[in-house]
Parts: structure tokens; sequence; C-alpha cells
């Protein structure tokens, strides 16, 4: 059997973003493997161990990228192929770009994040699974492989959650609570070093342009009281709520 | 031809619905309005369809799985001859559109605030990084857009309709065992205009039950977090934040929550934001409007009995 999951680099949540010339500028900014990716580079691992055959990682995006692919395979991933592209390409676009490489590699399933930090996009997985002709699951929380042929998977929905055996090949994208991820340990990283890496170079374009960013933060008020009479306050604070801003 | 998805609940269109129908009708410049019926009893649904949109095509394909949605969507757009579909944003929505849109080769906006056309193209805003950032987008038709739920006013009936049945062959592959609904009790939390919620530092789940109260006596939706929810504390369906629900209420009460980006991102949109923390540097007071620096173990009764006489 062989696992794979599609990986992107994305700026780290707690970094502060600033925009230059009406569009986020990265540069300086923390740069890390999306964390819902990183569940399915967890779930991939684990699928592996139990199942046993081959871990993989796919990647589409800058050159940049090769960092996040060392943290996979320093987690314990056998191998990566980065398709190399600089500059946005929407989802569709990518999954295009992605599907003949995932074609080629045959795997039994593959595993991505369900929303991108960086895009804040849902859309790569279920674009890649049509690319592919294959069922897709997104928002997974639990899998269990069912022979070669299928998974019997949960996962969320717009309110609740269900139960599914889906055919395999097929497309799943994480969701909270798939696992808890591994660190990798220094063993891992020397030997993500020699781990083949395979690079090609791709052309797209995208369908979608973004026209313009902006961070549009709210001006708070930020009144904030001393607890210490912690009746008086908090009594001050809902006449505020109510007297005020009038939203009780 | 304008597409729209229509969201139902297998009796009558949900509330997205009517704000996709809002969503098309600012684009009609582009040509006349058809809508689809997907899933159960859509005869019964396609009846109200029909007093908004002059043309509506239902496909009785049995329950949601995003393939046979993509696919009965996409026979609606070759009988059409649609170069915009609109649905509603959700996990669902975002995700069989993704599918539908790689079928018609079309350019996706996903979870879109507002959107326009020039004629050639659909232009549009929504949220990315973490809901920190609003960016402006545009794709040349033909374009799949779903609209973000709480963005577009609801539309009003307009005139009378025809239905016309669709025969859509319903791709196999993903077979629906069992269904685990969603424990609700109380205001719904997307559609709260008040919400209360708590975090790690309440300390424990019998903590939440002053939260419950407080929220009682506002009328409000109780939330939690990402790490109240892990502890088992609370049922994921409360959960505020980056994998959990996107709530912007006129109000957000955060109670022990100390404001990590990926909370924010549920809820940095809200119209007023009250915190209560014992730790002044928390980052949540950066983006508060109200908030008490002080222990949520002596705040919150006196909060719940302001409330109470406040209502009296």
């Amino acid at each position: 059997m062989k696992f794979i999951a599609v990986i992107r680099q994305v700026p780290d949540g707690e970094s502060r973003l600033k925009i230059e010339g009406g569009k986020v500028d990265l540069s300086g900014v923390t740069m890390i493997l999306d964390q819902m990716d990183e569940w399915a580079v967890e779930e991939v691992i684990r699928l592996q161990e139990k199942h046993g055959g081959e871990s993989v990682v796919v990647a589409l995006g800058p050159e940049r990228f090769e960092e996040a692919i060392r943290t996979a395979l320093a987690m314990g991933i056998d191998r990566a192929v980065h398709l190399v592209a600089e500059g946005y390409l929407d989802p569709i676009t990518q999954a295009e770009a992605l599907a003949e490489t995932l074609r080629a590699e045959a795997p039994t399933l593959v595993f991505t994040g369900g929303q991108q930090a960086d895009w804040d996009s849902q859309a790569l997985g279920a674009a890649i699974a049509e690319a592919l002709s294959w069922p897709v699951v997104s928002w997974t929380t639990q899998i269990e492989l069912e022979g070669e042929s299928h998974a019997k998977v949960k996962h969320d929905l717009d309110e609740g959650a269900e139960v599914v055996r889906v055919a395999l090949p097929a497309v799943f994208t994480s969701q909270q609570g798939l696992n808890e991820p591994r660190y990798p340990t220094l063993p891992g990283i020397m030997k993500a070093k020699r781990k083949e890496l395979k690079k090609v170079p791709i052309s797209a374009s995208s369908k979608v342009a973004i026209v313009e960013q902006t961070i549009q933060e709210r001006t708070r008020l930020n009144k904030v009281l001393d607890g210490k009479d912690p009746v008086a306050a908090a009594h001050e604070l809902v006449r505020l709520l109510h007297e005020e801003a009038k939203v009780i | 031809m304008i597409l729209v998805v229509l969201e139902h609940d297998g009796q009558r269109l949900r509330k997205g619905a009517l704000e996709a129908i809002s969503r098309a009708r600012q684009l009609s410049s582009l040509g006349p309005l058809a809508g689809v019926v997907i899933g159960e009893n859509t005869a019964t649904v396609a009846q109200e369809a029909a007093q908004y949109l002059p043309t509506v095509y239902t496909a009785e394909v049995g329950p949601y799985t995003p393939e046979k949605w993509a696919e009965a969507a996409y026979a609606a757009v070759q009988k059409s001859g649609a170069r915009v579909v609109i649905a509603t944003g959700g996990r669902q929505g975002r995700t069989w559109t993704a599918r539908l849109a790689y079928k018609m080769k079309a350019g996706l906006l996903e979870d879109t605030l507002e959107t326009s056309t020039d004629g050639q193209r659909i232009l549009g805003s929504r949220y990315s990084f973490l809901n920190r950032v609003t960016e402006r987008q545009q794709a040349p038709l033909p374009v799949v857009f779903t609209a973000k739920p709480n963005t577009t006013p609801l539309a009003e009936p307009e005139g009378s309709g025809t239905v016309e049945t669709l025969e859509v062959s319903v791709p196999a592959g993903v077979e629906v065992l069992e269904r685990l609904s969603e424990q609700k009790k109380g205001v719904s939390l997307t559609e709260a205009t008040v919400v209360v919620t708590g975090g790690r530092g309440l300390g424990s789940p019998e903590a939440f039950a002053g939260v419950e109260e407080l929220a009682g006596a506002l009328g409000a939706a109780v939330g939690a977090t990402r790490a109240v929810v892990d502890a088992g504390w609370r049922p994921y369906g409360e959960q505020v934040g980056q994998t959990g629900k996107t709530v912007q209420p006129n109000v957000y009460i955060a109670l022990a929550v100390s404001g990590a980006v990926q909370h924010q991102a549920g809820m940095n949109k809200s119209k007023y934001i009250v915190a209560v923390n014992k730790d002044a540097e928390a980052p949540i007071f950066k983006i508060a409007d109200y908030g008490i620096v002080g222990d949520v173990h002596q705040v919150l009764p006196a909060l719940i009995e302001a409330a109470k006489k406040l209502k009296d």
C-alpha cells in the first residue's frame, strides 16, 4: 500500500502580518508546515506503521516549501515530490497540476489539510479527488482501513457528523481530533536530509486573481476594568454593554 | 444563465438558499436565473423555490455526498447552460463546489462576503490568513462561488416558476452508514446575537454551569475553546475557532479565554468583544472592547447577578 500526504507551507498563525503594495508581505514571517496538513502527515505515517507499504509527501508551491517538506520527512515520511511553482495558484489549477503526479504514484489514498491557513481555502482535497475521479471525504476525524478496497471513516458535516464507508482509492481531508502529531526527533531530522526529494518545475496559470489584500482590524475600545472588586467591575461592565454599546 | 444550488432541510429552503438567490439577483445582468434542488424530497422543496426563481430543477439523489451534489449540479449546469453557479458556504458546500468547479473548468471563489460582475468576470471579496486579511478576488466566467452565510439580505418571493426533473446517474463510492446529529439546546451558536464562551481558565467542566447561566440570562449561545473541547468538557459543536465554528455576534463574551490566533479566527469579526481574564497580558485583551482583569470565579457570579438584574 502507498499513502500520500499533500502538504503546504504557511505563515505561523502567531506571526504578525503586514501589507506591502496591496498584498500580504511574507518576508520575515516564520513559515511552518500547515497545522492541518501536519495532521494529514501524521495520519499517513500511522497508516503506514499499521499496514506497511510506503509513505510519500507531495507539495505544490514555491522553493521555500522545501523546509516544510523536510519537516514531514523528519516526522517519518519516506520520500517527497515537490512541484515547484512561484506565485498564487487557485485550488482548481493546483489540483490539475497535482493530479498527474498523484495518478502516476497510484496510492491507496491521499490525505490533505481541511483548510489552508494562508488562503483559508477548503477546496484542494475535493478538487484533487475530482481530478482523479475518486471519492472525497472532508473533515475526517477517524479512519480505519477495511482491507485494501475500503475505509470506514468518521467525519464532520455542517452540523453533526457521519460515518461512511468509502471505496479506495480516495481523498481525505483532516480535521482537529484526527490525531496528535509527533515531533520530529533529532535522528529523524538527520535522516530527513538524506531522503529522496524530487523537484519538478511546473508552469500553470491561475484561474483566479487576487486583486488586493488589506488588513482591516476593527478599532477596539480597549476599556479594561480592574477586577479587584469583582462585584463593582461586573456591574460596571454590564452597564457599559447595556447603555454604551447597547448590545445586551 | 445563473444557477443557484438551493440549500434545504428536506422540507423548506434554508436561509442560505435565500441569501444565494439574493446574490444571483445582484448579477442578473449576466442573464436569467435558475435554481436546482438536490437531495431528498426535492419535489416539495421545489414548489417553494419556484416562488423565487423562474426555472427550478430537481435532482432526487438521496442523502448527501459531495460526488452526488457535484454531479447533480453539473447536470443542471449542462441543462441550463449556466456560466455562474452560486451555492452556500459551509463545510459541505465548500467541498462539493470544488468538484463542480473542476468539472466546469471554472474559477472558484470560496466563502465570498459580497460579489459583483463587470460582464466578463465575477469579482468577490473574502477573508484569508485565518480571517485576518480581507482580499478582493476576480475570475473570468465560468465561475462557481459560495456565499458566506449571514452576509446577504434574504430574497423575497417573486413570481412563479416552472419545475423540471433532472435524471442524474448517481456516482457510487461513498456509503453513509450512520448520521450523528449535533446535540442542540438553547440558541444556535452561528445565529446568536450574543455569545458567551468559556476557556480552559475556568478550571473544570462544572464551572461551565456559570457560563450557561450567564448565557441564559442574556439569551446567548454557549461557545467553547479548542482546549476545552479537546479536554472533553464541552461538545465539539460548541467550538469557536479555525477548526470549529465562525461567529460574528453583536457581542462576544470570552471568559477565561487567552485568545490564541486560531480562536480569534472564529470570532474576530464580532461587533463587540468582551474579555474576562486574570492575565492582563492575555492576547484576547488586545482585541477586546471591554474587559475585566480578574478571577473569573469571582467575576462570573457577579456578572450573572448583574445580568439578571438588568433583565428584571
